[in-house]
Formats: C-alpha cells, sequence, structure tokens
C-alpha cells in the first residue's frame, strides 16, 4: 500500500478512477449542478477543498481511532468541513452560494468523499492522503467543468456566463459568446441533457482509452521491427 | 451472414419488416392528404425535409456501427420514423427545426439504444418531445387551416422561403393561430364554459374545423392498418377507449368544465397516435392483454395531460410514459400456455 507513488495517485483520481465518469460517484451534485461552466467549477473547488481537508484530517487520527468507530468518525470529520466551507462561501461567495444552494452542504453526502476517507486516507501517510484529496478533487472538478462547459456550449451558446460570481468584477469580461444570435437549446440545460451529456463524454473517456491501449499494444511489435530492420 | 428465411408453409405470403413499414406509409396518405390540403404546401415540404435528413442520418450511423447499408436502409424504418415526425411538425416549422428532430430521433433516440428493435423509446416521439420542451414557440407556429378566415393560401414558393428564411426570420402573425385543443385550454383558463368556446370559428362540426378531416384521413388509414394485420387492434381500441371513459366521466361531472368524449377522440393527435404512434410493435406492449392496458393507458394518460397539465395535448409525452411501463406490463400479462393450470 505504501508503495504507491504521488503520480499514480494523481492519475488514478483524476483519470484512471475518476469519481465523475469511471466510479459514477456523487452523481445528484454532478447531474444537477452542471448546468454552466461557473456552476461547475465553483461546486467543484468546494468539493476539492472539503477532500482536501479531510482527507488530511482522517490521515492525522488515524492511529488514534480504532477501526470499529471508524465511520462515525469519518461523518463527523466530514461534516464539519463541509459545514466550514459552506460558511466560507456564504461569507466570501454569496452570488455562488445562492447559485449553488442546497447543493454545498449535500457534497457532505458525496460519496467519493467518505470514499476516499476509508479507502485510502485512513490507510495512508498526510503528505499522500493529501495529494489523493486533490487529485480526487480535480477529477470531480474536470467532469463539472467539462460537462458544465458542454451543456452551457449547447443550451444556450456561451461559455463562462455569470462568471462574475467566482471571479468578482474580473469575470465579468470572460463571458464568450459562441455563436451570435443563438436561439438556444432548453434540453441541454434541464435534466435529460445532463444525462445525455454525461453518457457521451463518458463514451468519449471510453474510446480515448482504447485507443490508448491499442497503441500501448502496437507499439512493442514496431520497435522489434525496427530493430529487426 | 444473412441466411434466407423461409416462412412457415400455412402462410400464404412472405413478410418482412419492410412490407409493414411500407403499408403504414401508405396508410398515412389520406390523413397526409388532407393535412395538406388544410395547412398548405409546409406538410409535403416538411415531409421531404424529414426523409432526406433521415435516410442521411440512418447511412451515416449505419456506416459508423458496421451494419450492412442494403438491409437497413431498404426496411423503410427511418423513413416511417420521419414521417410520424414530420405529420406532428407545424407546417411552417423552420428547416432546422425539422432537421434537429430528425437527427436526434435517429441518431440518440434509434441507433444509441442499439438501433431498429433495441430502442425503449418511440424515436419519433422523442424528437418531437425535444423539440416541444426546447423550441416552444417555434412548435406552436399552426397556421390557420385553409377556409377559416385566412386571406389567401400561400403558394409553394412563399412557403419555402418562409420555411428556408434566416433564423432571424419569424412566420407573419397573421398566417398562424392556436390550435383548436390551445383556443379550449386558454379560454377554459379564462373562465369560460365549453358551450362558449365552441362559437369560436377555429372549431368544426366535431372538433376542429380542417382538423377534424386529418382525423378522419388517419382513421381511414388506421382502420386499413389493423384490418391487413400490421397493426393490431388492440392498443388502438385500448388507447381511444381509455380516453373516451375518463372523457365522459369528467364530461357528466361537469359538461361546462370538460369538453365531450367525442371532442377529444377527434382532437389533436388522439387518432393519429392511436393507429400509428401508439402502435409501433418495438416500443409496445407485446402480449395480447397488456396491449389493451398499455392503449388504455395512453388513453387516460393523454386526457389527464390535456386536462390538468402544463400542455394543450399530450399523445407524446403518454406514449413515452407507457413505453417505460411496456415491459413490466409484459411480465405480468403473459398468456396461459395451452394445457399450463389456470392461477
Amino acid at each position: 500500500m505504501s508503495e504507491t507513488s504521488y503520480g499514480k495517485i494523481l492519475k488514478d483520481g483524476m483519470w484512471t478512477q475518476n469519481t465523475g465518469f469511471v466510479a459514477l460517484l456523487g452523481l445528484c451534485p454532478l447531474l444537477a449542478v452542471s448546468s454552466s461552466v461557473v456552476n461547475g467549477l465553483g461546486l467543484g473547488l468546494a468539493t476539492t477543498l472539503v477532500l482536501l481537508t479531510s482527507n488530511v484530517a482522517v490521515s492525522l487520527i488515524r492511529n488514534l481511532v480504532r477501526p470499529e468507530v471508524r465511520i462515525p468518525v469519518f461523518v463527523m470529520v466530514i461534516a464539519c468541513v463541509v459545514t466550514a466551507v459552506e460558511l466560507a462561501m456564504h461569507a466570501f461567495l454569496p452570488g455562488l452560494y445562492t447559485v449553488l444552494g442546497i447543493f454545498i452542504p449535500l457534497i457532505v453526502t458525496n460519496c467519493c468523499v467518505i470514499g476516499r476517507a476509508e479507502a485510502f486516507a485512513f490507510k495512508n501517510g498526510v503528505a499522500k492522503a493529501a495529494v489523493d484529496g486533490i487529485a480526487t478533487g480535480l477529477g470531480f472538478l474536470l467532469a463539472l467543468v467539462l460537462l458544465g462547459a458542454l451543456r452551457e456550449a449547447v443550451g444556450q451558446g456561451t461559455l463562462f456566463a455569470r462568471a462574475d460570481l467566482l471571479f468578482g468584477e474580473f469575470g465579468k469580461g470572460l463571458t464568450l459568446h459562441l455563436i451570435d444570435d443563438y436561439r438556444g437549446f432548453l434540453l441541454a440545460i434541464l435534466p435529460p441533457g445532463a444525462f445525455i451529456g454525461l453518457g457521451c463524454l463518458i463514451a468519449v473517456k471510453n474510446v480515448l482509452d482504447a485507443r490508448a491501449k491499442r497503441r500501448a499494444e502496437v507499439k512493442p511489435v514496431h520497435v522489434l521491427h525496427e530493430a529487426g530492420a | 451472414m444473412r441466411f434466407k428465411t423461409a416462412t412457415s408453409p400455412h402462410i400464404l405470403r412472405e413478410t418482412g419488416v419492410g412490407q409493414v413499414m411500407r403499408r403504414v406509409l401508405y396508410a398515412m396518405a389520406p390523413g397526409v392528404a388532407a393535412l395538406a390540403w388544410f395547412f398548405g404546401w409546409g406538410v409535403l415540404v416538411n415531409l421531404a425535409i424529414a426523409t432526406g435528413v433521415a435516410l442521411a442520418a440512418e447511412t451515416s450511423m449505419l456506416a459508423a456501427r458496421g451494419k450492412p447499408l442494403a438491409v437497413h436502409l431498404g426496411d423503410f424504418s427511418a423513413v416511417v420514423t420521419a414521417w410520424l415526425l414530420a405529420v406532428a411538425l407545424p407546417s411552417l416549422a423552420p428547416w432546422w427545426l425539422t432537421v434537429l428532430g430528425v437527427s436526434f430521433a435517429i441518431v440518440v433516440a434509434k441507433h444509441l439504444y442499439g438501433g431498429l428493435g433495441y430502442n425503449p423509446f418511440n424515436p419519433a416521439m422523442i424528437g418531437y418531445v425535444v423539440l416541444l420542451i426546447s423550441f416552444p414557440r417555434e412548435m406552436s407556429a399552426w397556421p390557420i387551416p385553409h377556409g377559416v378566415g385566412q386571406a389567401h393560401a400561400l403558394g409553394l414558393p412563399e412557403t419555402l422561403e418562409i420555411v428556408f428564411g434566416g433564423a432571424g426570420r419569424l412566420v407573419p402573425d397573421g398566417l398562424t393561430g392556436a390550435t383548436p385543443l390551445d383556443v379550449l385550454r386558454t379560454q377554459l383558463g379564462l373562465g369560460l364554459t365549453v358551450t362558449e368556446i365552441r362559437n369560436s370559428p377555429v372549431f368544426g362540426i366535431v372538433s376542429g374545423s380542417g382538423w377534424e378531416w386529418a382525423a378522419l384521413g388517419f382513421l381511414a388509414g388506421g382502420l386499413w392498418l389493423v384490418q391487413t394485420r400490421a397493426a393490431d387492434w388492440r392498443i388502438p381500441a385500448g388507447m381511444l377507449g381509455g380516453l373516451a371513459t375518463i372523457a365522459t366521466v369528467f364530461h357528466l361531472i361537469d359538461p361546462q368544465r370538460y369538453a365531450p368524449p367525442w371532442f377529444h377522440l377527434w382532437s389533436g393527435a388522439a387518432i393519429f397516435g392511436a393507429f400509428f404512434i401508439a402502435t409501433d410493435p418495438v416500443t409496445a406492449s407485446t402480449t395480447p392483454r397488456g396491449r389493451l392496458i398499455y392503449g388504455a393507458g395512453i388513453g387516460v394518460l393523454v386526457y389527464v395531460i390535456r386536462a390538468f397539465g402544463g400542455y394543450p395535448d399530450g399523445v407524446a409525452f403518454a406514449v413515452l410514459l407507457m413505453n417505460i411501463a411496456a415491459p413490466t406490463i409484459d411480465l405480468y400479462t403473459q398468456p396461459r400456455v395451452f394445457g399450463a393450470r389456470r392461477g
């Protein structure tokens, strides 16, 4: 277990074991919040912060907690962290807080948070648990932002609309209008668009993985052939 | 590899998917003709666009999935989907509406679910619902039927100009009007009674003027489909029976608040849906009793959506909802095997 390298932790969290695309954990916030890039980015950053903090906390107390009571302890830790993040967002990003609404406190129910605490942080040192929390969080953020971009672009023809919620005054200039005079395609913003979009993104990921695998299999033969020639 | 299959010796004619699908197309002809007479060239323009797009989408999806083209294009199922959807679209719909709806129906609702025979939902209705919830304004642009106070009928060039006009171009207001079910819905909301509303010029002998003749055409074609066994009588009978029953109950409770059953049977997509859409063999229930239940469920849902829901007509939503229920209905209505014990 302690042999896991940092590179592998990062790659697993962000791609191979991606929460959104592979493990399909935390689908409720993923589908509900990803109607725009900014919403996705906001929730993704909040979740990453929660994952990082809870992983570090769980890793720190892993030798003090008896395994029999570990789950209630995880729940307490995660609940504290989420409450703190919620209060911080309410104080510093009130606009985004209003838009994301119930989904900020609901980070507490995101299975990937307790999943990483149980499967990784409880068995590893603080540094590795921190890297794992960041990697898993960024993987979820990637899924949220990609799906948000897809739905926002198809649904209303923009990217980074209302970025001022996250970046203040500077964000107002970030909004991209992809197509002038776009009529909008409401389906992509509505719930069915989330399911269809996620399905397409998972399909694209599977295609990319299959292609990478095929290339990896072909390469050694190619090298042998060259060496023989 | 495709084996040549022979039919059993007691069946005189060879039937196949292609033949049934062609019959559906023939059976739509009278209704389509009536629609074209009352709503102009746009109906035929829609059909032409939809057919072209459906064949193109089907060809590219078949090629992408490595399926034989000739077999699957020759069974006309894509054309049937295209026609079912095109008939449901307003006749002055902009071209991109038809293109988008048909592509979605063929690519997402049909091929992403595994192609003909594997799709759990009726592709044409998926296409229709996608357009209805995404573009409500364009989807309500039905022209006023011929003979209801329209200044002049649009010629083919004018129709093409409206259909292919730029994205910003809208249909002139005087040409389009609310459909009869729309009028009923809005004016009931204003507190008028059914009798008062029926005096509006959009209503004809039984239901909407113009619309009722199209329904008659679809009824004729539908009865022919049932007679040739291309469609099972149980589904239309169940659907129209269910709709008529619940409409009668509510009409008896308060005749001034709820329109009579014959109006509901003859309005909107009820007849067309009963014979052409609900009877899709892939997405409907397959057992004899199950088909009656499936049909009745659609009929009741159509009424509920019309009378209490957010849309004037509900055939598409009702069909899709019962599509989800069809496998469960099949499970509980397995016919008794001959000789097996009852119960």
